[in-house]
């Protein structure tokens, strides 16, 4: 049995995430190689990885290049693992497609952590579809301890079977922590790589043959599942319902129904059919409790195993107890229990907003202030843009998109929107990670589009990662820095359509921002303030406001530093007979880190440098 | 099975998940099994941020469903109330009574509750409610507001106020050994607010 755990139990019990647990897991398997792009809930596990000097492990520059070299370990026999969010893996599957058709060596393990719920992604998809799409297995645990047991056995089962594995993490294995018990490290030397040709260059005439064996593998992976020791029938002594629960939604089946029938499917894919029609015997009626999408009651409902599933289920969001226990007393036909507690508050929504200094702030500002634009937009913390005040980021869909968007803006544009100009927003390690190339189709293809790139020095919204432009790698070492301005020039971009700009120095930006508007012809305008997050932040001298000399007038506000306070507000009427809004202001003096971007926009010269009242808190820079 | 539930909020950067985090330390040295949860993607970025805690014999789901909330430890007046439907009937609310206005208030565009405590207590909920942001900057640091709120929470648990207090000085003295003696004032000053049951101007 390729699956089953290695080792016996270690001393003590741990107390770990999901995703610590993982990393604690992939050290223990004598993994060689990790990589990862950060991508939340993910991103913790390569950040824990790199704490073990035992293994290497690396901030790759995107997902599909992590996947790569875990293949290149792999082919060398060394045990290799890679980590990404959800959206990672569409990034990444171009190489998953084929590598599942050579096969790997060394184990290889992938996991990917899906953001059911969407508490930090732009989407909600479902990873489970990559174990069908490319004939590889899926292990889903149910919680930390699962997490590193799985982990260990999904190194086991590639080496079995030679192929990828998926490790299908969902926010809430990620970011829940609970109680783990470690087993015995293995160690793991590579064998070396063996040429061969017919395995590892897949080009036709070599994948061809190949392909057979992958299905051969299929129909093995399917009989292991049958018997494996994850997927577990727990009998239960109210037989009115069955259930065929994974990953979380376990957990809450449990909870929820814990006298009912459970098949649960640890290695849910291939799934095991029989193990399934089992369940169904003992049971009135069969419901499928998974996140998110109709996998595992498709294939039931085709092998002929009645079940319900998504139409008494929401195909969206977490399947806790408080969405299963009506949708289950809906199914008999019993009145959904009245809820007992305090009805749900209305209070103000609490969106994130940038942090105090947060250099794109005066990005935003200044994007604001310009009129007749169309601004594509990308992942990172600028997506905030899009909020209030600045309401200044106009689309939002990939990694790297807001180049290709805005080439295809420029060229796709009727009358509506001719004098319209087109301007991208884009973060240095968004730009590195998939941004360059759609830079350079712009370039090429002579696309009219001033870029900002927003250079803070760090993978600023999963906590200040860093990339090969911050100069720095994984462990904090130095590392070969990228030059922006020189790649840019690199790809194309003519020099004089080049600069590079303090984004705190507003007036500097709006020059600039509406010169290269102007010229029809790509130009990349570099910002280079650092992070406030991030140890290469200098705060210097806070700021106050004189409330005598505060008109009320609130351009500091549209600035959108979370550290400047209305007061009171007033309504005045001009002597044009028009009423105007006023909104009286203070600055939280001990979260200001004095970057000056209010003071700018300030007409009465009321902001002026203070002592600090509190030694400044970077945790606290947000209130 | 008998279960605790703990519920904390507050935001992004007020030590919620830390305080939670050595409730849990707590939890564990009485061998309860413990589960911890957080939603908090973005909550670096000064957005909402809920912890929940659950420990027992054994704990299945992570996460605490609305009206099972044995205590709810809210970290900034207006989150307390945005999840006061978590609480079970008798369940106990303990509040700081600190505010913390977000951008899209000061914008204009929404209004920050004139009284959420009031608002809280109108619900029919059992709310102790104390300020312990200034707690804190009177001994110092705003960020020993994070041990007023684990102090306050300290003789509502179901295991004596030390083995919290344990927890919280074993965190310190760890890492800053300089610290344990205020964070154990801090600690103090949390008991107090709660037991003493002042009816304080909640409009604080």
């Amino acid at each position: 049995m390729g699956a089953s755990l290695p080792g016996s139990v270690v001393a003590s019990r741990l107390f770990l995430s999901g995703n610590e647990a993982v990393a604690l897991a992939v050290r223990d398997a004598g993994c060689r190689v990790a990589a990862a792009y950060p991508g939340t809930p993910s991103t913790e596990i390569l950040e824990e990885l790199a704490k073990y000097p035992e293994l290497y492990a690396e901030w790759s520059v995107n997902e599909k290049v992590s996947l790569e070299v875990a293949l290149g370990a792999s082919m060398v026999g060394a045990r290799a693992f890679c980590a990404m969010k959800h959206v990672g893996l569409n990034v990444a599957s171009d190489a998953l497609m084929t590598m599942t058709v050579t096969g790997t060596e060394g184990g290889l393990v992938i996991a990917v952590a899906d953001d059911v719920g969407m508490s930090s992604s732009q989407n909600e998809q479902d990873s489970r579809y990559w174990g069908r799409f490319a004939h590889v297995p899926v292990y889903e645990p149910a919680d930390a301890q699962e997490a590193y047991d799985m982990t260990r056995a999904a190194f086991a089962l590639s080496e079995a079977h030679r192929c990828p594995v998926i490790l299908r993490l969902t926010t809430r294995i990620c970011h829940v922590k609970g109680r783990v018990q470690p087993r015995e490290r293995e160690a793991h030397e590579p064998a070396g790589f063996a040429k061969d040709a017919r395995r590892w260059v897949m080009v036709p005439g070599n994948a061809k043959p190949r392909l057979p064996l992958m299905h051969q593998r299929d129909d093995a992976l399917r009989a292991e599942a049958e018997t494996s020791e994850w997927n577990t029938l727990y009998e239960g002594s109210d037989r009115r319902l069955g259930f065929v629960a994974s990953g979380p939604a376990f957990m809450h089946v449990r909870e929820a129904f814990p006298d009912a029938p459970v098949l649960k499917l640890g290695l849910s894919h291939p799934l095991p059919i029989e193990r399934a029609r089992q369940l169904a015997t003992m049971a009135d009626r069969v419901l499928v409790v998974e996140e998110t999408e109709p996998l595992v009651e498709t294939e039931l409902r085709a092998a002929g195993i009645a079940c319900f599933g998504k139409e008494v289920l929401p195909r969206i969001g977490e399947l806790a107890p408080d969405v299963l226990r009506p949708a289950v007393a809906g199914m008999f036909g019993e009145p959904v229990p009245k809820a007992v507690h305090a009805a749900l508050q209305a209070v103000f929504p609490r969106p994130p907003t940038m942090c105090v200094a947060c250099p794109h702030l005066g990005i935003y500002y200044t994007l604001a202030q310009l009129r007749n634009i169309n601004i594509s937009g990308d992942i990172g913390c600028y997506s905030l843009g899009a909020g209030q005040p600045w309401n200044a980021l106009d689309t939002c869909i990939s990694m790297g998109a807001s180049m290709g968007v805005a080439l295809g803006m420029d060229k796709g544009r009727g009358e509506a929107d001719a004098k319209k100009s087109v301007v991208a927003v884009i973060g240095d390690s968004t730009f590195l990670h998939m941004g360059m190339q759609g830079l350079l189709d712009i370039v090429w293809n002579r696309g009219n589009v001033t870029v900002l790139l927003l250079d803070n020095r760090a993978v600023g919204m999963t906590g200040g990662q860093e990339n090969p432009g911050t100069g720095r790698d994984i462990h904090g070492e130095d590392a070969p820095r990228i030059d922006f301005a020189r790649l840019c020039e690199a790809l194309g971009v003519k020099k004089e359509r080049i600069r590079v700009l303090d984004p705190y120095q507003l007036p500097v930006l709006f020059k600039a921002l509406r010169e290269e508007t102007k010229i029809p012809e790509p130009s990349v305008i570099i910002t280079d303030r650092p992070c406030v997050l991030i140890d290469h932040y200098e705060a210097t001298q806070p700021y106050k406001v004189i409330a005598d000399k505060c008109t009320g007038c609130g351009n500091c506000i549209d600035v959108g530093c979370p550290a400047i306070h209305v007061t009171r507000r007033a309504t005045e009427v001009k002597p044009s007979g028009k009423e105007v809004e006023l909104a009286f202001v203070r600055i939280e003096t001990s979260a200001c880190t004095g970057c000056g971007l209010c003071v700018q926009p300030c007409a009465p010269e009321a902001i002026v440098h203070a002592a600090p009242e509190h030694p400044v808190n970077f945790l606290h820079k947000n209130v | 099975m008998t279960i605790t539930n703990i519920l904390v909020c507050g935001i992004g950067g007020q030590g919620v998940m830390t305080a939670t985090e050595i409730l849990a330390e707590a939890a564990l040295s009485l061998g309860y099994d413990v589960k911890k949860t957080e939603v908090a993607g973005m909550s670096q970025r000064g957005g909402v941020v809920t912890s929940h805690l659950r420990f027992g014999p054994q704990v299945l789901s992570p996460q605490i469903m609305p009206g099972d909330a044995d205590l709810l430890v809210g970290f900034e007046a207006a989150e307390a109330l945005r999840w006061s439907h978590m609480l079970r009937p008798g369940g106990v609310a303990l509040v700081n009574l600190g505010r913390l206005v977000p951008p899209v208030v000061n914008i204009g565009l929404y209004e920050y509750p004139d009284d959420p405590i009031a608002q809280m207590r109108a619900l029919g909920l059992e709310v102790h409610a104390f300020d312990a942001s200034a707690m804190a900057l009177e001994l110092g640091n705003i960020r020993l507001g994070n041990t007023v709120m684990l102090g306050a929470m300290a003789d509502r648990l179901t295991f004596p106020a030390d083995v919290l207090l344990n927890a919280v000085l074993a965190r310190f003295g760890a890492r800053k050994p300089q610290l344990v003696d205020i964070n154990r004032q801090a600690f103090e000053r949390g008991r107090q607010a709660v037991a003493a049951r002042v009816e304080e101007p909640a409009n604080a």
